[in-house]
């Protein structure tokens, strides 16, 4: 746990890449197996489940560090983190514990509290505090609180057990895709030389795209390029292999049951077929809102009622295997091409579809297509090199995804909440209102798209016009104009203002405003109206 | 004895005031940080040992400015004035007020860690005890400074030896010079930064015993390795980026959380604080055995409640002292700058 713990100090110290992957390569070079295992395991972010509540996590820390609830709360409002303010409250025993090791602590200490009770629950995780001190305690208590992250990506992270292993990265990322349980077994199987062992159920690595932010112009001519709309759904593999489908997130999720009907229309694919495309919800030949996919996305069981209110269906990209041949390093062109013969082969009236393409003759064509996502229920546009192969994760220059202009509000700040992490202790979390004749009615959250000065100084206005407390949130003087910007629109029942906007973040401060300037709700009703599309 | 007006705290018997945040005609003046020493008031009475950094501070009031030694009392309409060491900078004083037979002490800003750069805090018995509750929550609890200053000397060393610059930042009064006496000169050059310079000659012409420094000039060019001191501001500025590879780091008790460290981007965070922490804190107000707690700045909220509820007389008093910040150089203080944090507290009508 020393090690991990370790590692975790050198990783926070530095900012600098070569740094990380040099505390990373030292790690796995003095770990064990069964330690390495479950270093990676947090390190791509897998998470214990919740292992004890929230509240009785609060209530014996508090007990251990011998001050009221109260304090308790008031501290945990100030650090903004759960496992820092026990870390921080909880006294050090002073006399040095011996050092186990992470796989001990996590199969002997950590997994057995899910199979506690509440009473010895309390008792081993007093006894736990006692015997770890520093930045162990800390780590631990993020791994209990199910918030432990470390400052690394995936791709350093790769490069960094590459170096360790000599296996290639593209076989290390390919590993540690998909489902693997941390063992010492697994750690082996991730450093064997033999990279001919991909486990039949993986996806590839999802190649990505970046924000387009230069002239049109600067992509070269028009016509190399396959230019898509941006859908608003899900990205996925759909995996089809030894005669079963399997549906992987971009989260590396299995989705196994999520989408009866994309899976019923995979029966009819050849074994040996990969494709890359987006969930979406579906009827009559067009996408649903993505607040409709959501319906979808938070069960776990599908019920009929659902199935039939929501339909989904896969609008296909791109294909990577075919007859179980890697087709990655071919062109989009062929790829694509493949794609078509393999979808225009299933029967008629499935859920899979093609993703049309945009005509892009000219850069003027592609320019106005995206000016029309909204109507489309699409982001905007994707635009592929037409010979670019698929790649792993993201790189720059033949992928380009160039998203509409987003929507955007004046609205005046109403509520305030402190933030956490790095912004602990500031009000950070704030809740915006727009007028609907002489009130103003809260419609959207935004966290994000301030400065850190901006952010100190709208924090130095809400403390100084506080008009309520309540818990931790503080209603405000209406005084401070943002303009928000949002991805679309919704009618929503479940919001006071009747709308729900998606994706609200901070554009600037309109500093030159005042909150009768603000707009109102009917003009956001307007904006409702305006992009109601018809496919 | 003491009430809060609009500009400042108030004695009625003595018509003088106690760290006043607008120009006033008589002040009394616990320590010269900005948001305690304004402007513009007709005189000044600070410690003895506060005279130099004081006039360096107010220039052309300087003149105003007159000293008196601790545990000297001197009588103004009747009220009996002197004080205290507060251990907080070079001359930083609690006032001590008696007027038949009552007893209050405000202390301004203090902490009770050792402190080489200046005189140390002394519990004064008073009826009604005035303090300040920067870190008044109980997750601040500061290490033992010679082990912060283990962990900069260390770290300093670790920059020698990758051939990097190291660039320190803390408040340039005060915290700076007590980061100086802390450094181990043998590790190398130790230069300062303008603001900084100024503050050091004074503490070393006040007897003040630190390691001998250079004004660092950028354009000089510098040997690697040496150990620059800075105020805060200084952090990304033009100045700091001439030193070429560099490590930064940061000197302030709000180091000790993570997410406040973070926020602060520099490469290191060391918990160093010129106020008490939580255990201090109360452990000052025992000391004092006031049956009266009035807190300002800061945690004001759980300090109060957790003092009533321990069954002492206590409330919050709405000032205009910032304590210290992780923002900027130095607590500011001007009419608009200032924010108390006070919606919601349970102010008390002081008299």
């Amino acid at each position: 746990m020393k090690a991990f713990a370790e590692l975790y100090d050198a990783i926070d110290a530095t900012t600098a890449t070569q740094g990380k992957v040099a505390a990373l390569v030292a790690y796995f070079r003095g770990a064990s197996s069964e330690d390495a295992a479950w270093a990676i395991s947090f390190l791509v972010g897998r998470r214990p489940k919740r292992l004890i509540r929230s509240s009785d996590l609060r209530a014996w820390a508090a007990e251990a560090a011998g001050i009221p609830d109260w304090l308790f709360e008031e501290s945990y409002t100030q650090a903004g983190d759960l496992a820092e303010t026990i870390s921080l409250l909880v006294p050090e025993v002073e006399d040095a514990p011996s050092d186990m090791s992470l796989a001990w602590w996590v199969e002997q200490r950590l997994l057995p509290l899910a199979r506690t009770d509440p009473a010895d629950q309390r008792v081993a995780l007093l006894a736990i505090w006692r015997t770890l001190r520093g930045t162990a305690r800390f780590v631990f208590n993020k791994l209990i609180t199910g918030s432990f992250r470390m400052g690394v990506s995936d791709g350093l992270l790769v490069r960094a057990l590459a170096q360790v292993t000599d296996v290639s990265t593209d076989a290390i990322s390919h590993r540690l895709m998909g489902q693997w349980e941390p063992s010492g077994a697994w750690y082996d199987r991730l450093k064997h030389p033999d990279t001919d062992d991909a486990d039949w159920s993986r996806p590839y690595p999802f190649y990505l795209a970046y924000p387009l932010e230069q002239e049109l112009a600067a992509l070269g001519a028009s016509d190399e390029w396959q230019v898509e709309w941006k859908w608003d759904g899900i990205r996925a593999q759909l995996v089809r292999r030894r005669g079963k489908t399997l549906l992987w997130s971009r989260g590396e999720e299995l989705l196994a049951g999520r989408f009866p009907e994309v899976e019923q229309t995979a029966e009819f694919l050849p074994d040996g077929t990969v494709i890359d495309g987006e969930l979406v919800a579906w009827r009559d030949g067009a996408p649903l809102p993505f607040s409709e996919l959501q319906r979808r996305i938070n069960r776990k069981t599908i019920g009929k009622k659902l199935l039939s209110d929501v339909p989904c269906a896969m609008i296909a990209y791109d294909l990577l295997e075919r007859g179980g041949e890697d087709l990655r390093a071919n062109s989009m062109r062929d790829r694509r091409e493949a794609l078509a013969t393999m979808v225009g082969a299933l029967p008629i009236g499935g859920t899979l579809h093609m993703s049309p393409i945009i005509a892009s003759h000219s850069w003027e064509a592609v320019s106005e297509a995206r000016a029309g996502s909204r109507a489309m229920r699409a982001e905007g546009l994707m635009m592929k090199r037409l010979i670019s192969p698929y790649g792993v994760g993201r790189k720059v220059g033949d992928w380009w995804k160039w998203k509409v202009t987003p929507l955007t509000v004046d609205a005046v700040l109403v509520y305030a909440q402190s933030g956490h992490g790095r912004r602990a202790g500031l009000y950070t979390d704030y809740t915006f209102a727009v007028w609907d004749g002489e009130s103003l009615v809260p419609f959207a959250k935004a966290y994000s798209g301030l400065t850190d000065v901006e952010i100190r100084e709208v924090d130095r206005y809400v403390r100084q016009n506080t008009l309520e407390k309540f818990g931790p949130v503080r209603t405000v003087k209406p005084g401070l104009v943002f303009e928000l910007a949002f991805e679309g629109i919704q009618e929503s029942t479940r919001h006071k203002s009747g709308i729900a906007v998606r994706f609200p973040r901070i554009s600037r401060w309109r500093t030159d405003k005042l909150p009768r300037d603000a707009d109102s709700l009917e003009t956001i009703r307007a904006m409702l109206r305006a992009t109601k599309g018809v496919a | 004895m003491l009430r809060v007006t609009e500009s400042g705290l108030y004695c009625d018997a003595g018509d003088f005031f106690i760290d006043p945040w607008r120009p006033v005609a008589r002040a009394v003046v616990t320590h010269a940080h900005s948001d305690h020493l304004t402007w513009g008031c007709g005189s000044y009475l600070v410690s003895d040992r506060g005279v130099g950094v004081s006039r360096e501070r107010l220039g052309q009031y300087a003149d105003r400015v007159e000293g008196m030694p601790f545990g000297e009392v001197r009588t103004i309409n009747g009220v009996r004035i002197s004080m205290f060491p507060a251990g907080h900078i070079l001359g930083s004083a609690q006032v001590r007020l008696e007027l038949n037979g009552e007893v209050w002490v405000a202390s301004g800003d203090y902490k009770t860690d050792p402190d080489p750069t200046c005189d140390a805090w002394e519990p004064v018995r008073c009826h009604t005890f005035i303090t300040e509750s920067t870190f008044g929550l109980p997750i601040y609890r500061w290490p033992a400074p010679r082990d912060v200053f283990a962990g900069i000397n260390a770290w300093w060393h670790e920059n020698v030896a990758a051939g990097r610059t190291s660039l320190l930042f803390g408040y340039g009064l005060g915290k700076a010079q007590r980061l100086l006496a802390g450094l181990d000169p043998s590790i190398g050059p130790i230069l300062v930064h303008g603001a900084v310079d100024r503050m050091t000659a004074l503490y070393r012409e006040a007897g003040v015993d630190l390691p001998p420094t250079e004004y660092a000039t950028a354009q000089r060019g510098l040997s690697t390795g040496a150990m620059i001191v800075a105020p805060p501001s200084a952090d990304g500025s033009a100045w700091a980026r001439k030193f070429g590879p560099n490590s930064t780091a940061f000197a302030s008790g709000w180091m000790l959380v993570r997410g406040a460290r973070r926020r602060r981007s520099v490469d290191r965070g060391f918990t160093l604080s010129d106020h008490v922490d939580w255990p201090q804190l109360l452990g000052a107000i025992d000391a004092t055995g006031a049956e009266r707690v009035l807190v300002t700045h800061g945690f004001t909220g759980p300090v109060v409640r957790w003092l009533r509820d321990k069954g002492l007389q206590a409330d919050a008093l709405a000032t205009r002292y910032e304590g210290e910040r992780d923002d900027a150089s130095e607590p500011a203080s001007d009419a608009t700058g200032a924010s108390p944090d006070v919606a919601g507290d349970t102010s008390a009508g002081v008299q």
